[in-house]
C-alpha cells in the first residue's frame, strides 16, 4: 500500500504515471479500432491480432538494424502488414468468414500460433528495442520525463486514427465497407464484391496493428510472444466501447493504457500481466451481470 | 461387425494396453504420456466439440491440479501414496470449485466472450503461479520422489494415467448417451433455442466445465509427480504446448465425437514422437500451420470424415433417421 501513499503524496509522480499510461493507450486504441473493424464488418473475432502487432514491431527492428531511422518503419510496416494481411485473407480466413464462430476462432487461433513460432524461430525469442534516436525531455526540475518517442506514437495513432475514420466516412471502399458490416447478403445484392471489401477489410486491420507495432517496437520492448496481451487489451477495449463506437475505443483505450500503469506502479510490474489477464474476466463477468440483469426485466 | 468380433476385438484391445509397458518397457513413459494426451484430448473436446465452446485455457485446471497435488504431498507429512491419493483427490475437488466458481460468471458468455476470456485464463494463472512464493514462484516445485524400486515409478505412472483415461472415456460416454449429452449438443447447436426450450443452459454448461476440470485436475496432479519438477510456464500451465495440442489433437481426430479425441491423440502423439525431432524447432510452427490446415479444410476431422463416408458403420452411434437426414438420405438401411 506504500505505493498508493507515494501516489496520493507526489502528484508530480502520479502526473508521470497518468501520462506515460495514456500515450500508451492510444496504441491499445488503435489496435483495438481495427480488432472492432474486423469484428464488426467480417464478423470475425481475430486471435492472431496481437501478432499483426508484433510483425509490425519486428519490421521496424529490422528498419533499425539495417541502419536506417525506423521512424521511416511504421509507413513500411503499414503497407507490409496490408500485403501480410490480404494475402493471410485470401489464403487462410476467405474460407471461414461465413462458417459459424467457433470455427474462424480456431482458425485464426492457428494462425496467431502459427506466425508467433515463425517469428520466434527467426529472430529468437530475446527482448528487444528498436532505437528511434530520439531523446526524453524534462519538466518541473527533472521530475517529471516525458519521452518524445512517446508523444510521437501519440500523435501518429491520432493521425492514423483519423485517416482511417476520413477513409471509412468518405471514401468508396469505406462506404462499401460499411455497407458490408450492415448487412452483407443486401451489399452483394447492391453490387458490392464482399469478398474483395472482407480483403481490404483484414489488410486495413492488419496496417493498423502493423503501424501500432512499429510504434511498440520502438517505445517499448517487442519479443514474439507480445501478441496475446495486445490481444486481450483490444478485445476488452472493444467489450467496453461496444462496435462502431471510435470515441467509446478512444477513450476506452486511453483509460485502459492509464490503468494498467497505475496497477504496474502499486502492485509491482510483474504482476502487470496478470492485472490484464484478471481485469479481462472481470470485464467480462460485468458485462454479463449486466446483461443478465437487463434480461431479469424482460421476465 | 457382429457381437463375438466386437468382444474379440475389446480383449486384444485391454490386453495390449495392459501388456504395453511389459513389451516394451524403454517407450513406458511415451505410453503414459500417450495416455494424458488421451485425457487431454477428451476433456477438451466436452466443452470444445460436443458444447462447441471453445476453450483455449483448460490447461489452467491442469495447473491447479499438479499445484495442489504438489503442495498436499510436500506439507502433509505422510506416506507418499497416501498422500499422492489424498492430494489428487483434493486437486480434483478444488479444480471442480474452481470451474464451477469461474464457469458461473464466465459461462453465461457466449462462445466468442467465452473463448478469449478463457485465453486469459491460462495465462493469468502461469502468471500468478510464477509469482507465488509459496508454491515455488517462477522456479518451480518438485515434488516428493517415487519410494518404490527402479522401474516401479514408471509402471505406477503409466497405469495410473491407463486407468484415469478409461474411467474418463466411459465417463463420457455414459454423459453423452443421456440428457446431458443432449443438453450440450443442443447448447452446440443453437443455443437461444435451447434456452427457450427451458434448458438451463449455464447451469449444463457449467457442469460440462467441472467434468472437464475434475479429469483435468487429477491429470495434473499425476502429471507433475511424473515429469518431476513443475514449472509454472512450461509443465503446469504449460499453454504453448499442452494447451494447444489438446485443441489440435481433437480437431485432428474429429470433434464432437466420442473416439476422436482418442484418434487423434494417439496418430498425434506417435506422430510427434517419431518426426518431430527431425523438424528441428520448427515443430511449434508446423503446429499453427496443421491447426489452421485441418480448420480449414477438414473441419470434422478424422473421424468426422470417416462418419460422412460411411454413415451405416455408425447406426448404433447415431440415430439413423436423423443421420439420414443430415446426410442427404445416404443411411438408408
Amino acid at each position: 500500500m506504500d505505493n498508493v501513499l507515494i501516489l496520493v503524496n507526489q502528484p508530480v509522480i502520479f502526473l508521470q504515471v497518468a501520462i506515460d499510461g495514456i500515450l500508451f493507450g492510444s496504441i491499445l486504441a488503435l489496435v483495438a479500432y481495427g480488432m472492432a473493424l474486423v469484428w464488426g464488418v467480417m464478423k470475425v473475432i481475430n486471435i492472431a491480432q496481437g501478432e499483426f502487432v508484433m510483425l509490425g514491431g519486428y519490421v521496424a527492428l529490422k528498419f533499425a538494424d539495417a541502419g536506417l531511422s525506423p521512424l521511416w518503419a511504421v509507413p513500411a510496416a503499414t503497407v507490409i502488414l496490408f500485403a501480410v494481411g490480404w494475402i493471410l485473407y485470401w489464403l487462410v480466413v476467405r474460407w471461414v468468414v461465413d462458417k459459424d464462430i467457433f470455427i474462424s476462432l480456431l482458425a485464426t487461433f492457428g494462425l496467431s500460433i502459427f506466425l508467433q513460432q515463425i517469428v520466434n524461430q527467426i529472430f529468437s525469442a530475446d527482448v528487444r528495442t528498436a532505437e528511434s534516436g530520439l531523446v526524453s525531455r524534462s519538466f518541473l526540475d527533472d521530475r517529471l520525463v516525458v519521452a518524445e518517442i512517446k508523444v510521437l506514437a501519440f500523435v501518429l495513432a491520432a493521425i492514423v486514427g483519423g485517416i482511417l475514420w476520413v477513409f471509412l466516412a468518405r471514401s468508396r471502399l469505406g462506404q462499401a465497407i460499411r455497407a458490408t458490416a450492415q448487412n452483407a447478403r443486401a451489399a452483394r445484392i447492391m453490387g458490392v464484391d464482399t469478398n474483395h471489401v472482407y480483403a481490404m477489410t483484414f489488410g486495413l486491420n492488419a496496417a493498423i496493428c502493423g503501424g501500432a507495432g512499429a510504434l511498440v517496437a520502438m517505445t517499448w520492448v517487442i519479443h514474439p510472444y507480445l501478441g496475446l496481451s495486445y490481444l486481450v487489451r483490444s478485445f476488452m477495449i472493444v467489450v467496453v466501447a461496444g462496435l462502431g463506437n471510435l470515441p467509446g475505443v478512444i477513450v476506452a483505450g486511453l483509460g485502459l493504457g492509464a490503468a494498467e500503469n497505475f496497477a504496474g506502479f502499486v502492485f509491482g510490474a510483474e504482476y502487470q500481466a496478470a492485472f490484464i489477464f484478471s481485469l479481462l474476466v472481470v470485464i467480462l463477468v460485468w458485462r454479463n451481470w449486466r446483461l443478465g440483469r437487463q434480461r431479469r426485466y424482460l421476465k | 461387425m457382429n457381437r463375438q468380433g466386437m468382444l474379440i476385438l475389446a480383449v486384444l484391445g485391454v490386453g495390449a494396453v495392459i501388456g504395453a509397458p511389459f513389451a516394451i518397457p524403454a517407450y513406458i513413459t511415451q505410453l503414459s504420456f500417450l495416455w494424458l494426451m488421451v485425457l487431454f484430448a477428451l476433456t477438451w473436446d466436452i466443452m470444445g466439440g460436443q458444447m462447441g465452446y471453445n476453450s483455449f485455457g483448460n490447461i489452467f485446471f491442469f495447473g491447479i491440479g499438479a499445484y495442489v497435488c504438489a503442495v498436499i504431498q510436500r506439507d502433509a507429512g505422510l506416506d507418499w501414496h497416501v498422500a499422492f491419493f489424498i492430494g489428487m483427490a483434493a486437486a480434483a475437488a478444488l479444480g471442480v470449485i474452481a470451474a464451477a466458481i469461474l464457469g458461473s460468471g464466465m459461462l453465461g458468455l457466449r462462445g466468442q466472450y467465452f473463448a478469449i476470456a478463457t485465453l486469459g485464463l491460462g495465462i493469468a494463472g502461469g502468471e500468478i503461479a510464477s509469482g507465488w512464493d509459496y508454491i515455488g514462484a517462477g522456479s518451480g516445485l518438485v515434488p516428493p520422489l517415487y519410494p518404490g524400486v527402479l522401474g516401479a515409478r514408471e509402471m505406477f505412472f503409466y497405469f495410473l494415467f491407463l486407468v484415469l483415461a478409461i474411467i474418463c472415456f466411459f465417463t463420457l460416454r455414459r454423459l453423452y448417451s443421456g440428457r446431458f449429452g443432449l443438453a450440450i449438443n443442443a447448447i452446440r447447436d443453437d443455443e437461444d433455442k435451447a434456452e427457450s426450450m427451458g434448458l438451463h443452459t449455464t447451469r449444463y454448461k457449467t457442469i460440462a466445465w467441472c467434468v472437464s476440470a475434475f479429469f483435468l485436475a487429477m491429470a495434473g496432479a499425476g502429471a507433475g509427480n511424473m515429469i518431476g519438477f513443475i514449472d509454472p510456464r512450461d509443465v503446469a500451465f504449460a499453454g504453448l504446448t499442452f494447451g494447444v495440442w489438446m485443441v489440435l489433437m481433437a480437431i485432428l481426430g474429429g470433434k464432437g465425437t466420442l473416439w476422436g479425441p482418442v484418434l487423434g491423440a494417439a496418430i498425434f502423439h506417435i506422430t510427434q514422437e517419431l518426426f518431430w525431432t527431425y523438424l528441428l524447432g520448427w515443430q511449434r510452427v508446423a503446429l499453427g500451420l496443421l491447426i489452421i490446415v485441418i480448420v480449414v479444410f477438414f473441419p470434422t476431422g478424422i473421424l468426422g470424415w470417416v462418419r460422412e463416408r460411411y454413415p451405416e458403420k455408425f447406426g448404433q452411434a447415431v440415430d439413423a433417421e436423423a443421420q439420414g437426414a443430415a446426410m442427404g438420405e445416404k443411411a438408408e438401411p
